[in-house]
């Protein structure tokens, strides 16, 4: 950002990062392990409903875009 | 050329002094407040009567730095691939190229696609905006920008709008209409004005706010109807380059990255940042959210690609290989988060697997840097946006 620093802006400055590094260590974590497993939770749950993944047979109403045009050459 | 235009400031009685003058609204012990610059100024002297110098000042925020990272380490027991070593191997995907929308006479910069699953909008260094018919390859409406690098651009999620900025510093809405003879340039509304390039623009869940970001070092939150400069959101030291908003379940937030390595969350409301990561070596490019709203990944010009989990308050996985050596410029995660495909400059885009950190797949066929990708709103296939003048929808 382009501002003139003056020595006072400085001090204004990094009181306000001080008191945003105050409130960023003062946030509730949880361990990585927990995180992670609901991640891949989220992941399995969802793998069946997900196209580019599993791959959904081409025929028409399953993908649109897989679906074989008139005009197409390949 | 642009107008020397400035970020709408509020003008008003300072909270100390009482008199008229410009606003700045900062935080003191998480209060918000609204001081004259003078005021901020004259406190910030007093604190030095207290003793506090810039050294000081340097020395708690250097211990408190290092007491984030004691926290966050705490907690860090287990790498998400260790979590998902008994998860099945992918397989090969079956992705390529099912069309290729060509009609661009310059690069391509960013693109977005519709809530209806089959529209998109694209933009160009050339000053045009598209929105096409990827079923059928139409164009359906063209717009000519009067600046070149429109680098942002959103579809509104009615489907009935659409937001694009770039080199001009403001972000013009369109209403689109099922007109074909219409003048799509005539109807152009400025909503938004920054003091530097318009990097990102995103509609909020109505047609009547747009977030967006810039090279200014700002994000901020619009009113689109009165044009109204409803909250903005500093912290980044350098350019924003790209922002998402959370998947609607999980509330008011945002992520942003910029070029200062960062990226921040920040909750809409109030325009605080709530969360900050800096892991990165170089620019970040893009961030995206996981589907759950749990976690978000980043690009960077560093090469990887990484993933953060909000409730751990860390990095948890990143995503590299020593071949890899441009540069990735976006990324969006696959409908049940499990892949995440990522564009680079070296022309390719890599599908890696989310739990367990390897690459699944590259998929080639663009013939320059990729510079805008992202998966339909359904799952079904994702548009990638190059410099080679076309996109490709793969699926």
């Amino acid at each position: 950002m382009t501002t003139t620093m003056t020595s006072n802006s400085n001090l204004s400055n990094m009181r306000r990062l001080v008191e945003q590094l105050k409130l960023e260590a003062s946030v509730d974590r949880i361990k990585v392990s927990q995180a992670a497993a609901e991640l891949q939770q989220y992941c399995l749950q969802n793998a069946g409903k997900d196209a580019l993944l599993v791959g959904m047979p081409t025929g028409l109403g399953s993908n649109p875009f897989r679906e074989p045009r008139s005009c197409h050459v390949l | 050329m642009c107008d020397q235009t400035f970020v709408a400031i509020t003008f008003g009685p300072c909270d100390r002094c009482e008199k008229n003058f410009p606003l700045m609204s900062i935080y003191i012990q998480g209060e918000a407040a609204t001081y004259c610059s003078f005021c901020v100024d004259t406190m910030a002297c007093e604190g030095l009567t207290k003793g506090e110098t810039l050294v000081t000042l340097k020395n708690e925020s250097d211990s408190l730095k290092k007491k984030l990272e004691e926290e966050r380490n705490k907690l860090h027991d287990i790498e998400l691939h260790k979590v998902a070593e008994k998860v099945e191997v992918l397989g090969a995907l079956p992705i390529k190229t099912r069309r290729v929308l060509k009609g661009h006479s310059n690069k391509v910069l960013c693109m977005d696609w519709c809530k209806d699953k089959r529209r998109l909008v694209s933009s160009s260094q050339d000053g045009k905006v598209i929105v096409w018919d990827a079923f059928t390859l139409n164009k359906e409406h063209g717009v000519t920008m009067p600046c070149t690098w429109v680098m942002a651009c959103a579809y509104a999620p009615s489907g009935c709008a659409i937001a694009c900025g770039g080199l001009d510093n403001k972000c013009c809405v369109f209403p689109l209409s099922l007109d074909k003879n219409e003048n799509l340039a005539a109807k152009k509304k400025n909503v938004a004005m920054h003091t530097n390039y318009l990097s990102a623009c995103s509609f909020t869940n109505s047609d009547m706010q747009i977030l967006t970001s810039s090279g200014d070092g700002t994000c901020a939150l619009w009113d689109v109807e009165s044009s109204q400069l409803l909250q903005s959101f500093h912290g980044h030291t350098a350019d924003v380059l790209s922002l998402h908003l959370a998947p609607s379940e999980t509330g008011n937030t945002f992520v942003s990255g910029g070029c200062d390595k960062k990226c921040n969350v920040w909750d809409m409301r109030s325009g605080q940042n709530v969360q900050s990561f800096e892991t990165h070596d170089s620019d970040v490019n893009c961030v995206r959210y996981y589907p759950s709203g749990d976690a978000f990944a980043s690009a960077s010009d560093d090469a990887t690609c990484r993933l953060y989990d909000l409730r751990a308050d860390r990095e948890v996985a990143i995503y590299q290989k020593d071949s890899i050596i441009f540069g990735a410029t976006s990324v969006d995660f696959s409908q049940s988060g499990r892949l995440l495909f990522a564009g680079y400059n070296d022309y390719t885009v890599n599908a890696w697997d989310v739990l367990k950190g390897t690459r699944v797949s590259i998929l080639f066929g663009h013939e320059n840097r990729i510079s805008s990708l992202k998966v339909s709103p359904d799952g079904t296939a994702f548009c990638s946006a190059s410099w080679d003048n076309t996109l490709r929808i793969w699926a």
